[in-house]
């Protein structure tokens, strides 16, 4: 594509798409640190997670002034226009992104003291991972402008879906053999949930990238998978 | 509409069916057809097919020199008082050719008004700057009659009431953007059909351009107006839909929203975005 003729337009629009890579790359970082303090149930690695969230916080704070100032000042108009805009839209995601990612650091400290079910945490992990790296590739999606990733993206959730209901079964289960495990098994639940969100988002950037590149949204519904809301595991 | 039109606007998005459905619905009040203007030996504008609905605003959009206001003179075909100029090809308005030798080209300059980029009052008084079209065209039967055409007209432009203490005073002495909104009442006195603009506001601060906005929002519920504009944001803010020219060639034309959000055409692209070199 060619270049603007005003320069410092063109140099407006890098300095988003870099804010937005290291909004993204401090959402995965603060993802994968949430489960391993999780996991470690390690208050310190939590804390420095909350810490990292306001980064991102800040980082959504100055992208949103500079899309309003370029709106008001640039008046953008077609796939400058969607750019933009999409900047805004994926920078609100990603931001939610970061603060589930805090939500889950925090249940490490509510379950320090509790024995850890290891399939269970097992469980999460792959969770995160695929979330991880459904975040990964959609961040290049944006970054490539590439719209059959993002495509492609949008219709993995699925899979973090199946995972979360199958989960779901599973901590019911635990709960049902053991009062005990009522605790753990819910912050492992919220957690679960969490990371379930995380690939909403996560499809929700991808239905911007496409956008932005296209021009126009995804026409098919999109696969939802999560049961969870309609489960009943029944204790006979 | 039928399965397989269905079918076809469910896989586009929403906004390209609004657009798709735009193109389909109106029955246009000009239509061009390979319409070709030489100035001597050098052609200006090349197979040009537009068709333009009518009560709506059509912007023309395009980096000067691309041909949008020469188009827009063929449509009263004031280019052929231009020496050595020649216009080929077809226009017709309500279906009726105008380069038909049967038709009055002073009756058609009478249903096809225009206003110029500098706003270009007679040096007359304000009543006899409106009241000219009409006297000349005999659209006046009594001296009431005239009088009533030259308020409502100035009712319609919107300048009725900052000036109808001073309606025998000369034109030339209002401010540019009642002078402009003086050639918008004068223009339309004679009962047009279409309206013709040639950057009606760029010798206008933005409060005289505001009120020129919002006049042509009002009066394309009873006329087909047609503008060129160098301004974007303006050819975004009043018109339904847009073309943009380059080089003499019609480029792309569509439903506003759909030129300035996602156009087909990368040159359209390069062009509102700003990165033509």
């Amino acid at each position: 594509m060619n270049e603007h003729t005003v320069k410092s337009y063109e140099e407006e629009l890098a300095l988003l798409d870099k804010k937005i890579a290291q909004m993204g790359g401090l959402a995965e970082q603060l993802l994968g640190k949430a489960l391993d303090a999780l996991e470690r149930r390690d208050p310190k690695l939590a804390e420095e997670v909350v810490m990292a969230d306001r980064m991102i916080d800040n980082l959504e704070r100055e992208i949103e002034e500079q899309v309003i100032s370029m709106v008001a000042r640039r008046q953008p108009m077609a796939d400058d226009l969607r750019h933009i805009m999409g900047a805004l839209r994926i920078t609100t995601d990603l931001e939610r992104i970061g603060d589930l990612a805090k939500n889950i650091a925090k249940r490490s400290l509510a379950i320090a003291d509790e024995s850890h079910p290891k399939p269970l945490m097992s469980g999460i992990r792959h969770m995160v991972e695929l979330a991880l790296h459904q975040l990964k590739e959609v961040l290049d999606a944006y970054a490539e402008r590439d719209a059959d990733k993002a495509l492609s993206v949008w219709r993995n959730d699925a899979q973090i879906d199946a995972m979360y209901n199958s989960l779901f079964r599973e901590l019911l289960t635990y709960m049902m053999e053991d009062p005990r495990n009522i605790g753990i098994s819910t912050h492992l639940l919220f957690g679960a949930k969490n990371v379930e969100r995380v690939g909403d988002h996560t499809t929700n950037i991808a239905e911007t990238v496409h956008f932005l590149v296209r021009g126009f949204n995804i026409a098919d519904d999109r696969p939802k998978d999560d049961q969870t809301s309609s489960t009943l595991i029944s204790s006979s | 509409m039928n399965d397989q039109q269905r079918s076809f606007t469910m896989t586009l998005g929403d906004s390209a069916v609004a657009a798709a459905a735009q193109t389909a619905i109106f029955e246009p009040k000009v239509t061009s057809r390979k319409v070709c203007v030489f100035y001597g030996d050098k052609q200006a504008l090349f197979d040009v097919n537009l068709d333009i609905p009518d009560q709506s605003v059509m912007a023309l959009i395009g980096p000067s020199g691309c041909g949008k206001s020469t188009y827009l003179r063929c449509l009263n075909r004031m280019n052929e008082t231009i020496p050595g100029c020649r216009v080929t090809g077809e226009i017709k308005v309500d279906g009726r050719d105008i380069h038909d030798p049967e038709l009055d080209v002073v009756e058609l300059r009478g249903r096809v008004g225009m206003v110029f980029q500098k706003p270009n009052p007679f040096p007359k008084s304000i009543f006899d700057n409106i009241a000219y079209g009409p006297r000349i065209h005999g659209l006046a039967r009594s001296k009431t009659d005239l009088e009533q055409i030259v308020m409502t007209s100035l009712e319609k432009a919107g300048l009725l009431n900052e000036v109808k203490d001073r309606i025998h005073e000369p034109g030339t002495g209002l401010s540019g953007g009642q002078q402009q909104r003086l050639c918008i009442a004068r223009a339309i006195a004679v009962n047009p059909e279409l309206i013709l603009m040639d950057e009606p506001c760029s010798a206008l601060d933005p409060i005289a351009t505001a009120k020129i906005e919002e006049l042509i929002d009002e009066l394309k519920s009873n006329y087909c107006i047609i503008m060129v504009t160098h301004s974007m944001q303006q050819a975004a803010r009043v018109s339904q839909r847009t073309a943009f020219f380059h080089l003499g060639v019609l480029v792309e034309e569509g439903a506003t929203a759909e030129i300035f959000t996602n156009p087909k055409e990368r040159r359209t692209q390069d062009y509102i975005t700003g990165r033509f070199g």
